[in-house]
């Protein structure tokens, strides 16, 4: 079904929603002098986006303002995660004492503009279409990541963010171009087609264009050699930024790169398993870049002492994780890897407003601020739940961090892909060490300052026990979000 | 649902112990709540069919269909025992630690113990892999906690350490139990996490020599076998009292136990395999562990490697697959987990009196200390091995069962009985024997009726199960009988096999097999 201009708007409510919410933000902004209500505007519209995502002409999928984006059941499991993760980014930044301080107006509107890219991203069917949300997607996160100004952490993480950012990018249109240059086409089903109808297609010049993309998706999900931005804008940014770009940012980029990789440049076979186009060495190429991104991952962990650097290179590695699903070439594969965002998204999400209260009361991220965090007045429940997203992270039983890290290893291990999941296995020992370091800072070590009790507000308490209880909750039975995620793998590909 | 009474009721003590604020009443409810699956446990004794070979009380629920995974519980004549001796001892432990061993934070302490005490029980309940994984790595946590908050000395490296063995074995066994349960579309038709059912899949030589490695190494962590026992010294050593009873009592037992349950009756071809290297690592175990216990001037840290010498042993029944041997192996995990428990309590009291553990501070006890004395001298020689006592009961049949099948390993054994019965009475003698020279001994105070009442039961246990073992091996028998013949089969089938092949002539039926064997990796 291709349906035009006007009839795709009917499947593209959150969208409009989140625009009309961005220039109203903008407007209260200019038009009133009490701003303190604006992150509540912001909050009220992302869950009306949420609650409108399900709506559309759901039979199959259909195509969306002329073949620009598709609309189907896996666009609609990534534009449900994107929108869980702004809610999230949302209601953390009205209990940050940080956001408390800058230009609420400016934020807010940003926050939501990044969210509709993020959404366009994981839409788009056309290359052009890709770049420029992925392109919108970068821009207002260089705003956000900068937008503590006098902050100079912060001030250089966005310079840093801006750099690679747009190196990757160009990088990216380049290859974009080789491909259109042999497809003829921008359009992710003509290129498919153009592609797979020719016996003796360039293959060097195919993988060059595939390599070249790669280093803008690459960029934005974090993976290795295109991770370094990762840290530097994690550590600089404020915490709500940091956490929207670590689950939010990185979903839409395995969404994107999905898309692309999968319908677009690969054949589904009939027993579940996708077809490469011939002899382009893609799938290898990304399996040593996902062995790579959780080594380092977890390597570099190891020794950091500031929580948000620490969760940003575990962010890099869980990324490799995430891409220990992709490279597998199955639905099975797939399926795993849309768990274990949805894992990703929930614990680290958690851990992160952790880190939030946590330099709230302190005004510290570093893990010594930590120390004995469990035995002061009113700390217990923090330093529980930071325990349950950490063991998450991990991959303890009990919590949906193994689920995803579960199903990932079972689809690893029917593709016979043993090493892989020998490497996995082994980088989850290494991670156990870093992970375990905050919890033995608050759990084994004594307080540095005893007396004062820990106050919280209980806004920023009522979203830890939500994730805290999803985690433990979906670890102990999982059937739903297995069910919803093996729902969600269809793509629609119909070329009519 | 008996069963998941058992597992849930301590988790439900243990909310219940985090809403007490008061000392008194944390340590009232923690002990409440662990007598009623003690009762519970003894009364499942009672109602337990001593001639089934089956599982008993079994619940099955599915639980992650699209995994083919299930709730599945179930209670046999093997696992019957360690229920019971987790149950009691986490009683004990708890009673134990609210006479003064535990000074801060009570609430905590106690609420770890309930959870632990559900992880246990649930390891040795279940019968789904997955499940029994989730139980497996959930034992971590708590003791995790025990150690590092409440241990002494290095504390925490030692929970560090413990944690890191652990998770690097049972990790790799995941992915062997990702791997059987994918296996078995091969054979079944569909993916199952399914203990029982998984019994009836067939993987070829290679596969099944794989994954028996895979378990084999998560077990040997867990037991532990000799080389990869170093993280038990340190763990037991600085872990507090009730930590180190647990470990020892229960923990190491749940490796054992994995033998027998799970990696022997899944791939049995490969366990009759590796019988000579299992007995050559339990044989060096036992001499090791008695060797380096002989030299220790710490009395925790002789009694944990003991504990060394002591699972060499049972690893050396398990591994004689006959019935006295593997009856034998089951006898002495309970006999450890009883007497080697009780140890522990013991050098615990003696800590809490004179802040230290070193032998060289001690010497005429008896004279100071006689119930203490006298009770830790019933320990001793049960440890030992003495005749009348349980210990021997266990050791006795382990050396008969294995005498049948290996000789040689035999010898080293009955070496490593000699040396322990040296290096435990020579401790014996230098702590309670001689002129009291130290005068911080001459005025500690003898056992409180609180540490009689933890330590009267347990010499009701060693005494009961020493003169009349009959109740305890009659139940263990028909699931162990069950079990050997299960490995007799493997072992038929595969010298059938070698004929077969020296023969150079494939009849056709195990042509058949080898082909479906072939579709069944897929």
């Amino acid at each position: 079904m291709e349906l035009g201009n006007l009839a795709s708007l009917q499947a593209f409510y959150p969208e409009l929603l989140l625009t009309a919410a961005t220039l109203v933000i903008v407007l209260i902004d200019l038009l009133t002098s009490d701003k303190s209500w604006l992150g509540e505007v912001a909050l009220i519209s992302t869950s009306g986006a949420l609650l409108l995502i399900g709506v559309g002409p759901l039979d199959g999928g259909a195509w969306l303002f002329r073949r620009m984006l598709v609309y189907d059941s896996f666009s609609i499991f990534f534009r449900a995660l994107i929108a869980l993760a702004a809610l999230v980014a949302v209601w953390m930044s009205i209990g940050s004492q940080e956001v408390r301080r800058c230009e609420q107006g400016e934020y807010y509107s940003i926050l939501l503009a990044s969210a509709l890219g993020m959404l366009l991203m994981t839409e788009s069917a056309n290359l052009l279409m890709a770049y420029l949300s992925l392109e919108f997607v970068s821009l207002t996160s260089y705003v956000l990541t900068g937008i503590l100004r006098h902050n100079r952490r912060s001030q250089e993480a966005a310079l840093k963010y801006l750099i690679y950012g747009g190196v990757a990018s160009g990088t990216m249109i380049y290859g974009m171009s080789w491909i259109f240059g042999m497809a003829g086409s921008l359009d992710f089903m003509a290129i498919n087609r153009a592609l797979f109808a020719t016996s003796h297609i360039p293959v060097l010049a195919v993988f060059i264009a595939l390599v070249l993309i790669l280093s803008g998706l690459g960029y934005k999900v974090a993976s290795v050699p295109f991770h370094m931005w990762a840290p530097d804008v994690y550590e600089g940014a404020p915490i709500p930024i940091t956490t929207f770009l670590a689950v939010g940012s990185k979903a839409a980029g395995f969404a994107l790169m999905t898309r692309f990789f999968y319908p677009a440049i690969s054949h589904l076979g009939p027993d579940g398993n996708w077809q490469p186009l011939n002899q382009v060495a893609w799938p290898q190429l990304l399996l040593v870049v996902c062995i790579i991104t959780m080594t380092l991952g977890n390597l570099a962990a190891l020794q950091q002492q500031n929580m948000k650097r620490m969760l940003a290179y575990s962010s890099i590695a869980q990324a490799g994780y995430a891409l220990m699903g992709f490279v597998l070439l199955s639905n099975d594969g797939l399926i795993a890897m849309l768990v274990y965002l949805f894992a990703y998204y929930v614990m680290d999400a958690g851990a992160f407003l952790v880190v939030m209260i946590v330099a709230n009361l302190t005004g510290s991220e570093d893990i010594s601020a930590y120390r004995g965090l469990a035995w002061r007045r009113g700390g217990a429940l923090l330093a529980i739940s930071l325990t349950i997203f950490l063991l998450s992270l991990t991959g303890i039983p009990a919590t949906i961090g193994f689920i995803g890290k579960f199903y990932v290893f079972a689809a690893a291990i029917r593709e016979r892909f043993y090493i892989l999941a020998v490497i996995g296995i082994l980088n989850s020992v290494v991670s156990l060490y870093y992970y375990m370091r905050p919890v033995k800072a608050m759990f084994l070590e004594q307080p540095v300052d005893s007396v004062s009790a820990v106050t919280v507000e209980y806004w920023n308490y009522g979203l830890m026990g939500v994730l805290a209880l999803a985690t433990i909750f979906l670890g102990l039975y999982p059937p739903p979000i297995i069910s919803f995620a093996s729902n969600s793998l269809r793509f629609f590909i119909s070329s009519s | 649902m008996p069963l998941t009474l058992l597992i849930f009721v301590p988790l439900l003590g243990a909310a219940a112990v985090l809403l007490q604020s008061e000392e008194r009443s944390v340590w009232i409810s923690a002990f409440i709540f662990s007598l009623i699956p003690l009762g519970w446990s003894l009364y499942l004794l009672a109602v337990f069919d001593p001639h089934a070979s089956g599982y008993q009380f079994v619940e099955h629920f599915p639980w992650i269909p699209q995994f083919g995974i299930s709730y599945h519980l179930g209670i046999d004549g093997i696992s019957l025992f360690l229920i019971l001796l987790t149950t009691i001892l986490i009683s004990l432990s708890l009673l134990y630690s609210g006479g003064g061993d535990i000074e801060s934070r009570p609430r905590e302490f106690c609420f770890l113990m309930l959870l632990l005490e559900s992880a246990l029980l649930g390891t040795f309940l279940a019968l789904d892999l997955f499940l029994f994984y989730v139980f497996w790595e959930a034992m971590l946590v708590p003791m995790y906690f025990l150690i590092g908050i409440w241990g002494h000395g290095r504390k925490i490296y030692a929970t560090f350490k413990f944690v890191l063995f652990t998770m690097l074995g049972s990790l790799l066994m995941l992915i062997a139990i990702i791997y059987v349960a994918r296996a078995a579309r091969g054979s079944l038709g569909y993916v199952t996490f399914d203990l029982p059912e998984l019994y009836k899949i067939r993987l070829s030589a290679t596969e099944a020599r794989w994954l028996f490695a895979g378990f084999a190494i998560a077990f040997a962590i867990k037991v532990p076998l000799w080389p990869l026992h170093t993280w038990l010294p340190d763990a037991h050593t600085e872990a507090p009292t009730a930590g180190s009873v647990l470990l020892a009592g229960v923990m190491l037992k749940a490796g054992a136990y994995g033998f027998i349950r799970f990696a022997i009756p899944l791939f049995p071809a490969v366990a009759v395999e590796a019988i000579p290297v299992f007995m050559a690592l339990g044989v060096i175990g036992i001499i090791y562990g008695a060797l380096v216990a002989m030299v220790q001037p710490d009395l925790k840290r002789l009694i944990a490697y003991s504990s060394v010498s002591h699972l060499g042993f049972v690893t050396l029944g398990i591994f004689a697959f006959d019935t006295q041997g593997l009856e034998g192996a089951i006898y002495q995990m309970l006999n450890h987990g009883v007497s080697t428990g009780a140890l522990f309590l013991l050098v615990g009291m003696l800590y809490l009196r004179r802040h230290t553990r070193e032998i060289i501070e001690f010497g005429g006890l008896w004279s100071s200390v006689p119930i203490y004395a006298s009770v830790f001298m019933v320990m001793m020689l049960s440890s030992i091995g003495l005749p009348g006592l349980n210990g021997f009961v266990g050791e006795f049949l382990i050396l008969l069962g294995t005498y049948f099948s290996r000789k040689v390993a035999v010898y080293g054994a009955v070496t490593g009985l000699i040396l322990g019965a040296l290096y435990m009475m020579w401790a014996y003698e230098r702590v309670m024997w001689g002129p009291l020279t130290k005068a911080a001994n001459v005025t500690i105070a003898d056992l409180d009726k609180r540490e009689i009442a933890v330590m009267l039961p347990l010499v009701g246990l060693v005494l009961f199960m020493g003169l009349y073992p009959r109740p305890l091996l009659n139940r263990m028998q028909p699931s162990i009988d069950a079990l050997l013949v299960r490995v007799k089969d493997a072992q038929a089938e595969v010298q059938r096999e070698q004929v077969v092949a020296s023969s150079g002539f494939l009849p056709e039926s195990a042509g058949a097999t080898v082909t479906a064997d072939v579709r069944g990796s897929k």
